[in-house]
């Protein structure tokens, strides 16, 4: 198993980490008993994505993507930012290791549920987006069981 | 700019010695007969080979007879237990191992129990320990034998083999010990101990790769994996490899020879990485025994950090260490040894093993440090764990 270039600068470099300070939406995605978690931060105006940061625990894939992703919805509308696919992160990343491949859909879930969270507290509806399926804050009771 | 390379990850595998690489090469160059063969020229490698048997078998506290080379550690395990098993069934098909062995013995554990053998999985405590108690109350008339890990590779844990090993004896179970890791880093006195079966490797004592021996107590009817030629006293066949075998001979020659110098530099070393870890990166915590430990084995969690992005980023430093066994790379489960000893999925992906030699030197500890507490913080800065726990929310990583 090895990492393109890309993917290795990604995570040497990565774009756009950070927090934002009241953001429009945040989403939190991934489990830490796989080992991934990825927080995505929205600040979006007038249905532009004016800005994005992500916080990411994980693997060197996971941080390259989370990078990765947060380029490619920067600065798009909310409908664009919607079409950013996980291949179209993986592409953009030169491609993953074929057991990586499962961590570039985890960028795509907290994008989508950043702008759920978005939507939830604007009270509104985005045509085509799906309730987060694994936000990390619904876990948060059966997590206490430790 | 050019980074020097700091080698810690000498559980996975050793430099091989410049006086091993001597030592074999007119194995390769002259000397290259077969020890079968009858002429002078064969006779000569025949006689090599007895000495390097007898040299390992006398370091080892036993007589060349018991010595039988293989081409791994992991042949040893496999051998010592799957034929094991086989030749005594009439005894019963009882196998009893633990949840911490090398993936060479748990993985021939699950091979024999899809072969209808029972196996019984032995927990450990939270530093890695059996209980002889529990081992003991384990054992059954038809168990045939148990297989132990002496020093573990992940986490450095030394098991009391001694008391296990008359326990199995007093309950007439043979017991093979694993001792990869230990053979050339601890005196081993296969006498003494008692046990009936010992494996180890080669390149774990800077040997080449591709060379191992297990140590069958005299009187045990175990024949090996491979069937053919009549080498290694009918029970292993396949042409020696003479010039592997010879050095590591000289490599073990070499290790215990200065054992007592090499262990000490090592566990000195070994205790200021732990002792600096510890007290200057905030939550991060030992995984096996503080002090039933090999020499060479640190292993640490960092809370709300992942074990990959971890190793990159001191590979960037030019650090070279792994997390889990490096079996484990490439696989998405945390280490079985981690979670065995009680580690939630989380802390056990947030480890790091680190494997000194007695060439390190306490400068590429200080060095790696200071390497760790850089990218553990910039791993941490990026980290939704560690923002929630900062934040005064509820962590998920469950605190230990």
């Amino acid at each position: 198993m090895s990492y393109s270039e890309k993917v290795m600068e990604h995570f040497s470099n990565p774009r756009n980490m950070g927090e934002i300070e009241n953001p429009s939406g945040v989403g939190t995605v991934g489990n830490a008993q796989c080992g991934d978690i990825m927080r995505v931060y929205l600040d979006i105006n007038d249905g532009i994505v004016n800005d994005v940061k992500f916080k990411t625990f994980g693997c060197a894939a996971a941080v390259a993507t989370s990078s990765m992703a947060t380029e490619l919805v920067k600065g798009k509308t909310i409908e664009e930012a919607l079409k950013v696919t996980n291949a179209a992160v993986c592409d953009a990343l030169d491609g993953l290791p074929q057991v990586k491949v499962h961590c570039s859909l985890l960028a795509e879930e907290a994008i989508h549920a950043a702008l759920w969270d978005y939507a939830q507290k604007e009270g509104i509806a985005i045509e085509g987006l799906e309730p987060p399926k694994s936000d990390i804050h619904e876990e948060e009771e059966e997590e206490e069981a430790y | 700019m050019t980074i020097k390379t700091i080698y810690l990850d000498n559980a996975a595998t050793t430099a091989v010695a410049p006086e091993v690489i001597q030592e074999m090469l007119p194995y390769f160059e002259t000397l290259w007969g077969n020890p079968s063969s009858l002429y002078a020229f064969g006779q000569q490698t025949r006689s090599a080979l007895a000495d390097a048997r007898n040299r390992i078998a006398t370091h080892l506290g036993t007589s060349d007879q018991n010595i039988y080379f293989t081409a791994s550690g992991t042949e040893a395990n496999n051998w010592a237990i799957k034929e094991t098993m086989f030749a005594y069934q009439n005894k019963g098909r009882h196998f009893v191992t633990t949840a911490i062995e090398h993936h060479a013995t748990s993985h021939s554990a699950a091979w024999l129990q899809k072969r209808g053998y029972e196996v019984t999985f032995l927990k450990v405590d939270k530093d890695g320990l059996v209980d002889p108690e529990e081992f003991r109350a384990a054992l059954r008339p038809d168990t045939v034998l148990a297989s132990i890990i002496y020093g573990n590779n992940e986490i450095g844990t030394v098991q009391p083999i001694k008391e296990l090993a008359a326990i199995a004896r007093e309950n007439k179970v043979l017991l093979h010990t694993d001792a990869v890791q230990v053979v050339g880093h601890m005196p081993v006195d296969v006498e003494d101990l008692g046990v009936d079966f010992l494996s180890a490797s080669g390149h774990k004592f800077n040997a080449p790769k591709g060379v191992g021996f297990l140590y069958i107590r005299k009187g045990i009817k175990t024949k090996g994996l491979l069937d053919g030629g009549a080498q290694e006293r009918k029970r292993r066949a396949g042409t020696e490899n003479v010039p592997y075998i010879m050095g590591m001979a000289k490599a073990l020659d070499l290790s215990v020879a200065n054992m007592h110098e090499r262990t000490a530099h090592e566990m000195k070393l070994r205790d200021r990485l732990i002792n600096r870890l510890l007290s200057e990166v905030e939550h991060c915590y030992l995984n096996g025994h503080r002090t039933q430990r090999l020499a060479s084995n640190v292993n640490i969690s960092f809370e709300f950090v992942e074990g990959e992005s971890l190793l990159l980023m001191l590979e960037q430093r030019g650090i070279l260490a792994s997390s889990g066994s490096a079996c484990a790379s490439g696989s998405l489960d945390p280490s079985h040894v981690l979670l065995a000893i009680g580690l939630p999925h989380e802390i056990a992906h947030g480890s790091l093993r680190l494997t000194l030699s007695h060439e390190t030197s306490i400068e590429d500890i200080d060095y790696t440090v200071r390497a760790i507490k850089e990218v553990v913080a910039q791993l941490r800065r990026m980290s939704p764990l560690y923002e929630d726990f900062m934040a005064g929310r509820k962590a998920l990583s469950a605190v230990k």
